[in-house]
């Protein structure tokens, strides 16, 4: 089976909640082994609380979650997370080593690796996300981009099948975000990885296979970035961003432009543009 | 009310082994009514400029003028409550700095602080709430009880409370989903004109910039590198690369398009800048919808 | 921002003390305060302060750093010392009488030789904060509670949350001057007015801390599991202490100035 993540029929609500509220009610959908899936939704739209119930780290009311042929349960977690890397929204809030060099190997001390081993994988995954100079400084000199790609480091030493960034880069700097997503894209180029990204923003979605669209805890559409960015200024709705071009297209129009109803990339939009322009 | 540095330098712990130089020869106004973005990378000296202006910290060197107070080095920590009502500052995530019981009593916090009665202070806490778009029910509610973007808006009407003459905003919509950004955005612009405020905005968004404000601070090093319109600093993209600084989205995408030849009177900020100079290039065909005959 | 505190902060620098096993620094440094109590004469006190001032001239720290590690502590010493000259039991010539207030000769030269006790605890301890990342000194604690494992005690929990604790200094440092400036913003003055007054600004400013506090335990708790953290049994250690010959070195230097001072003492 190359689905690496099955979620069937799943509700979940918090503890504190009224026995008829749910925060995600009857969620099912499945990724494929090295896809990368984009989960949207706006604020308090159960997004987070959807990744928390993939590694067991919160438990549903019902439904039934498999990953890697596993099906979760209470035997099955820690195997679960092992197999399972999560990136959060605040990169002071994660960093649990003193050091960079020690947050890096606290999954592998977690899971009893020996020393020599822990070493070169340390060494290893510092050198992949380019911040092999900085193994002995402290969280507090670091940058947000700096600390999410120790994060990241920590994730490539433990070697996961599935990475989960929930909001990974929202806190950060244009650079920090940038350098992050740079990171990413090269973690999923070297290993097939599959992943899982929870986001706002636009450029993090538009690296995605398939976006998935959640509004207050139902799975409300699922379909290629493509199909989903021609939402146009409905895409706001959803907790996303608007791309450019669908942005520049609004504006066309509202000056009575008639513009493609397809989705276009940047690129698209200027070839489009330009060739308009040299038909006149 | 105007902000004016002059010949402002500020040097952390000075004379100590951990002296470290924040801000170098900072000479700049923030003038009355304007909308001011202070724009540059992380570290470059923007938020030890954004305590000046409300004398959180004083110069280490030169003056702060902030209305008619001059703040110099050797300016008492005393008396400096008159001029912090006049400038409210919104930090980077406000919500928190909320810890009363209840959103009422949260917001009244500053103006009691400014000698209000607490009957004035209750009564402004509930035109705040209403004037930062939340219902007057969740007055007698706890703040910790609200949803992350009810409690900043709870924050930032306990700033507008004090009735400044000068807002500060910090990244006033970091960590809000789209929506909620240009719903925060919408509503400084409109709090602008119906309170008459200067703005002072620090952000990374370059659109926001592109979309609000009218003049422009540039810092990088702890210095001012330049000032003016946001037409005048977009137009230099690789002066602004060169100090990690973005473009507005409208603006990159009209540097691809000049790229392959299409010019531009004037640099397009803003998509309908953009939509509007690029109407004029359209052949006529494509205007009026699709209705017309061809 | 930091604090303007020297003391407990670490310099970073690649002297031989620098280098030496926190554990040794750690021991040495009490062992050195155990001894101290040796000395009770002129030659005893020089030879000590010449030992100390050894050890930081091979620390490479700037002497200015131990100055500004006593400064503020110097009215706690002087204090002790005037009491010590004051009220101490009388010997040899007596300069002046009154009351119960004696300065005898005496007294005079036990306040010197508390003043030299005080600042070379001082100077030492500085020393070793100044040379030893806190992290290696909570790792040096570990090993050294090391055998209360056998009554149970949850060594590797405890060293774990000391490193955390550690880690987050300057976090929730950064966190209490972001949330004190945004109170002053709101006419809230720290440390003016009467204590009723100081008390009451404190309260807007510890309830927030508190609650970013337990917001920052919780989402450390999640990421910590997620990364499969279940408890201390069962890890292995990236982090190890190596001892060195210059380790062995120095106690013996430690040994022979014990030594020095039996034989100097009068």
């Amino acid at each position: 089976m190359s689905q690496i993540i099955d979620v069937e029929h799943l509700n979940y609500r918090y503890p504190q909640q009224a026995a008829d509220q749910l925060t995600l009610t009857d969620i099912s959908f499945t990724v494929a082994a090295g896809e990368w899936v984009a989960i949207v939704g706006h604020n308090g739209s159960g997004k987070s609380t959807l990744a928390k119930n993939l590694n067991g780290l919160l438990a549903p009311v019902s439904g039934k979650i498999t990953i890697d042929g596993q099906v979760l349960s209470e035997q099955t977690v820690w195997d679960i997370r092992r197999k399972i890397g999560m990136v959060f929204q605040n990169p002071d809030n994660q960093f649990v080593g003193a050091t960079v060099e020690d947050d890096v190997a606290f999954s592998l001390e977690n899971q009893g690796i020996p020393r020599d081993e822990m070493l070169s994988r340390v060494a290893e995954a510092l050198a992949q996300v380019d911040m092999q100079d900085f193994a002995t400084r402290e969280p507090a000199r670091l940058s947000g981009g700096q600390k999410q790609r120790v994060a990241l480091a920590g994730m490539i030493a433990a070697r996961p099948q599935i990475l989960i960034l929930d909001e990974a880069t929202s806190m950060l700097d244009p650079e920090g975000r940038a350098e992050v997503l740079q990171t990413i894209r090269q973690m999923k180029a070297d290993s097939d990885l599959t992943v899982l990204s929870i986001t706002h923003d636009i450029d993090e979605a538009a690296n995605a296979n398939r976006v998935l669209v959640v509004n207050d805890g139902h799975l409300v559409e699922e379909g290629t970035p493509a199909e989903i960015f021609q939402h146009g200024p409905a895409l706001i709705k959803m907790g996303l961003d608007m791309p450019y071009p669908e942005r520049l297209k609004a504006a066309l129009a509202r000056l009575g432009v008639q513009v493609p109803a397809t989705y276009l990339t940047e690129k698209g939009m200027a070839d489009w543009l330009w060739q308009l322009r040299s038909n006149k | 009310m105007a902000i004016t540095f002059k010949q402002v330098e500020f040097t952390y712990q000075p004379g100590t082994p951990f002296e470290t130089k924040a801000l170098t020869d900072i000479n700049v106004t923030i003038p009355d009514g304007s909308y001011t973005a202070l724009i540059g990378h992380t570290g470059s000296g923007k938020s030890t400029l954004l305590q000046h202006l409300d004398a959180l910290l004083k110069p280490t060197s030169g003056t702060v003028t902030i209305g008619d107070r001059v703040i110099t080095p050797t300016t008492s920590n005393k008396d400096l409550k008159s001029l912090r009502q006049h400038v409210g500052i919104v930090f980077q995530f406000p919500e928190s700095q909320l810890f009363e019981e209840t959103v009422e009593k949260d917001i009244a916090f500053g103006p009691q602080n400014f000698g209000a009665s607490e009957a004035d202070a209750l009564k402004l806490a509930a035109k705040m709430l209403t004037l930062v778009g939340l219902d007057s029910d969740l007055l007698q509610r706890s703040p910790f009880d609200l949803s992350g973007g009810q409690m900043r808006r709870v924050a930032i009407a306990g700033v507008l409370a004090m009735q400044p003459k000068v807002l500060v905003l910090d990244e006033p919509t970091a960590g809000l989903d789209p929506q909620g950004r240009l719903e925060m955005m919408e509503m400084f612009a409109r709090l602008r004109h119906e309170q008459q405020l200067t703005i002072v905005l620090v952000t990374h968004q370059m659109d926001d910039v592109a979309n609000y404000a009218n003049n422009v601070i540039v810092m990088d090093h702890g210095q001012v590198v330049k000032t003016g319109t946001p037409q005048a600093i977009f137009k230099d993209p690789q002066w602004l690369a060169e100090h990690h600084l973005g473009l507005p989205k409208t603006t990159a995408f009209a540097q691809q398009l000049m790229a392959r030849g299409m010019t531009f009177d004037e640099m397009p900020l803003t998509e309908d800048q953009l939509a509007a100079a690029l109407v004029k290039q359209l052949p006529a065909s494509m205007l009026g919808g699709g209705d017309h005959d061809e | 921002m930091m604090s303007k505190l020297i003391f407990g902060r670490y310099i970073p620098g690649n002297s031989v003390i620098h280098h030496m096993d926190p554990r040794a620094k750690l021991l040495l440094s009490f062992y050195f305060i155990g001894i101290i109590f040796i000395a009770n004469n002129w030659p005893t006190y020089v030879l000590l302060f010449a030992f100390t001032l050894l050890a930081i001239k091979l620390s490479g720290v700037k002497w200015s750093f131990f100055i500004n590690g006593v400064k503020p502590l110097i009215w706690l010493i002087l204090f002790t010392v005037v009491l010590q000259i004051l009220f101490s039991a009388s010997g040899g010539h007596v300069y002046l009488q009154w009351g119960i207030i004696t300065i005898s000769q005496f007294g005079l030269i036990n306040g010197v030789y508390i003043f030299c006790r005080f600042v070379l605890i001082i100077f030492m301890s500085t020393l070793l904060t100044l040379t030893t990342p806190p992290l290696e000194l909570s790792d040096a604690i570990e090993y050294l509670l090391m055998p209360l494992k056998v009554v149970h005690f949850p060594v590797y929990e405890v060293a774990l949350m000391l490193s955390i604790a550690l880690r987050f200094v300057p976090t929730l440092m950064d966190e209490t001057e972001k949330i004190m400036n945004a109170q002053r913003a709101r006419g809230v003055d720290f440390g003016e007015g009467n204590i009723f007054q100081q008390m009451r600004a404190i309260v807007p400013l510890l309830i927030p801390l508190f609650v970013s506090s337990f917001n920052r335990a919780e989402d450390l708790a999640t990421a910590m599991e997620a990364r499969g953290y279940q408890g201390g049994e069962g890890r292995s250690k990236y982090r190890i202490l190596k001892w060195h010959g210059r380790d062995t070195w120095a106690t013996v230097a430690f040994a022979a100035l014990t030594v020095a001072l039996v034989f100097l003492r009068a």
